[in-house]
């Protein structure tokens, strides 16, 4: 498959991005029946005569499902229909025992609203088109043919634990005009959504468990046209990441077939987190007629907008505004909140300031040695086997002077590999700095033996100090405080700065 | 309109798994004829200043509280499966070899 360079397609094209979200909910039970929603219990143990569409069983809706797309509608700045309805979504996978999924269609409970993302220092604002409830389906593994897929299998194996968890799909209205900045505005609005649905609480929006799954439109149009191409839709986009690198990889894609006069095909395709690249799934031009219709077991919603007023006037802080809120707090700059939201790292840094760290020291440890652990063993910075209080003790440990920085950093080793807490890694380790009389051994042996620099020092060379600094640092395996260490040479030369 | 035939009746019964016997058959294509006579009536009711509706009560707002319910055992669950596999639903093949 060729692809063009991604300068190249953007010279030549313009990008329309469009993105379906659907969120599974943190309810206890299900949205139309009470079984649990808790993730990993053995296949078909969380079923009922109403998720199995047994004859004679009806469904009834989850007040709280309810509650939570109101919620995050309000949230996002959307008006709450003042009456809908649930529809019926007829197809024929096996994924739904009673051949359709309980959807909403031209009613949803939320629609008109937007949210605004950062991206390179602007505001993109994303308007949303809608936001419904609906019902998520079972799963299915594919038993036979070579890949594991649906496609060449022999046969399928359900399981019904997910049918009837309740959804909820946020779609985007069309997004133009992000240029270049396609892939990274992607990113940061399954990164927003994600952090407004985590405050809310209404979902653990795990990707990799599939709690949030997001679907990626995309279209190009020559630069200087006004009409929109034809789009695909990319699904199985399981991270953050993928988000931004399926755009990317499908604008080149799409790009090198306009290129050679080739029509794009309206279909699904899907991501492969392997080599980056999207793959044709099912034709869209054939996708069958749903043949929805107003869903009959079920009575129309119409919110109260009393309980809609209350339920506004109590939605949380939303991340947006908070995050402006601790960045002055914290006294850091635009780009650096800008890295520490791209890292996932807020939260993590809140929580160290609120255990004891000042805001600078909290942000240096996580943005840098921990973020580059994180980063070598593949992990996101909250995975990583250490707390917010244990690196705000191992601050503390360098503000009162038991600790360097480089000593500093041998503690959060042992941490990190298990060893105990800072101060049990301090203990068994060793780690001390050296006090002043062992210093000023250190410095006497380390210019004595350094005639060379010492003599650069004494002629004016200040700069050859760092020599015998780092002599010193070497002399104390690290334990030296190097600030003192500099004072005491430059004293001691009788040198001044 | 036109009578249900014991034809229709087989191939409902099974696309729903249902067990029926001959006797039942002709039972049932009776039964569903009259059924869909009545709600035929309907239509020749239905004015304009009727507006239509998805349900037969002027019902809004049905919500159930977000507590767990005793779930099914999956053998009970399973029981009315054609077929099963490691304690799941097992399904013929579900797209061609075209797909």
């Amino acid at each position: 498959m060729s692809v063009m360079a991604y300068d190249e397609a953007l010279e030549r094209y313009e990008p329309v991005l469009g993105l379906e979200t659907h969120v599974e909910l943190g309810t206890h039970s299900k949205m139309f029946c009470g079984c649990s929603t808790t993730f990993g219990a053995p296949p078909n143990t969380h079923v009922c005569p109403t998720c199995l569409a047994l004859p004679g069983s009806l469904p009834v809706a989850n007040e709280m499902a309810i509650e939570s797309t109101i919620r995050i509608g309000l949230a996002l700045n959307c008006s709450i229909a003042e009456w809908c309805r649930f529809a019926r979504k007829n197809y024929f996978y096996p994924d739904m025992p009673k051949n359709y999924q309980i959807s909403q269609y031209d009613e949803p409970l939320c629609f008109d609203g937007y949210l605004d993302v950062e991206v390179d220092g602007r505001t993109v604002r994303i308007e949303i088109e809608r936001v419904h409830l609906e019902e998520d389906t079972g799963k299915s593994t594919h038993v036979g043919g070579a890949t594991g897929r649906i496609q060449g299998a022999d046969y399928s194996i359900v399981d019904y634990n997910r049918a009837g968890i309740p959804l909820v799909e946020i779609v985007t209205k069309p997004i133009p005009g992000t240029d270049r900045l396609a892939p990274e505005v992607a990113r940061a609005y399954a990164t927003e959504l994600r952090e407004l649905m985590r405050s809310l609480g209404v979902s653990d929006v795990r990707m990799e468990e599939g709690s949030m799954r997001c679907d990626v439109n995309v279209s190009l149009m020559p630069r200087g046209s006004s009409e929109w191409g034809t789009r695909t839709e990319t699904k199985n986009v399981n991270s953050l990441r993928s988000v931004e690198r399926s755009v990317r990889s499908e604008i080149q894609r799409q790009a090198a077939i306009l290129a050679e006069g080739g029509r794009i095909i309206q279909e699904t395709r899907h991501f492969h987190e392997d080599t980056g690249m999207t793959t044709s799934g099912r034709s869209k031009e054939e996708a069958q007629d749903y043949r929805y219709f107003p869903e009959p077991d079920l009575v129309p919603i119409a919110p109260d907008p009393v309980w809609v007023a209350r339920l506004k006037s109590a939605l949380p802080e939303l991340p947006a505004v908070r995050r402006k809120r601790l960045q002055a707090e914290w006294g850091v700059s635009d780009h650096d909140m800008e890295s520490m939201h791209n890292a996932d790292a807020i939260e993590i840094v809140e929580a160290t300031i609120a255990a004891g760290a000042p805001a600078a020291d909290a942000r240096k440890w996580w943005m840098g040695e921990l973020a580059r652990r994180a980063n070598e063993s593949g992990k996101a910075l909250a995975d990583l086997p250490i707390t917010p209080a244990q690196v705000a003790r191992v601050t503390e440990l360098v503000a009162s002077g038991t600790l360097n920085d480089k000593l500093a950093r041998e503690a959060l080793d042992g941490v990190l590999a298990g060893e105990g807490s800072p101060d049990e890694v301090v203990a068994s380790r060793g780690l001390q700095i050296a006090d002043e009389g062992e210093l000023a051994t250190i410095v006497e042996q380390v210019l004595a033996g350094n005639a060379d620099a010492v003599e650069k020092v004494r002629s004016g060379k200040i700069a050859a100090v760092g020599a015998l600094v780092g002599g010193v640092m070497k002399a104390s395996r690290g334990k030296a405080d190097a600030a003192r260490a500099r004072e005491l040479i430059l004293e001691k030369l009788g040198v001044s700065e | 309109m036109s009578a249900i035939t014991r034809d229709e009746v087989a191939h409902l019964a099974r696309l729903s798994r249902l067990a029926i016997s001959d006797d039942e058959l002709d039972h049932y294509a009776t039964q569903l004829d009259d059924i869909i006579a009545a709600v035929a009536k309907v239509a020749e009711v239905a004015a304009e200043d009727v507006p239509p509706s998805s349900h037969a009560l002027p019902l809004t707002n049905v919500f159930r509280a977000d507590e767990v319910r005793q779930s099914l055992t999956p053998e009970l669950a399973l029981s009315g499966a054609p077929a099963v596999e490691d304690d799941r639903f097992r399904v013929p093949r579900i797209l061609g070899e075209e797909a």
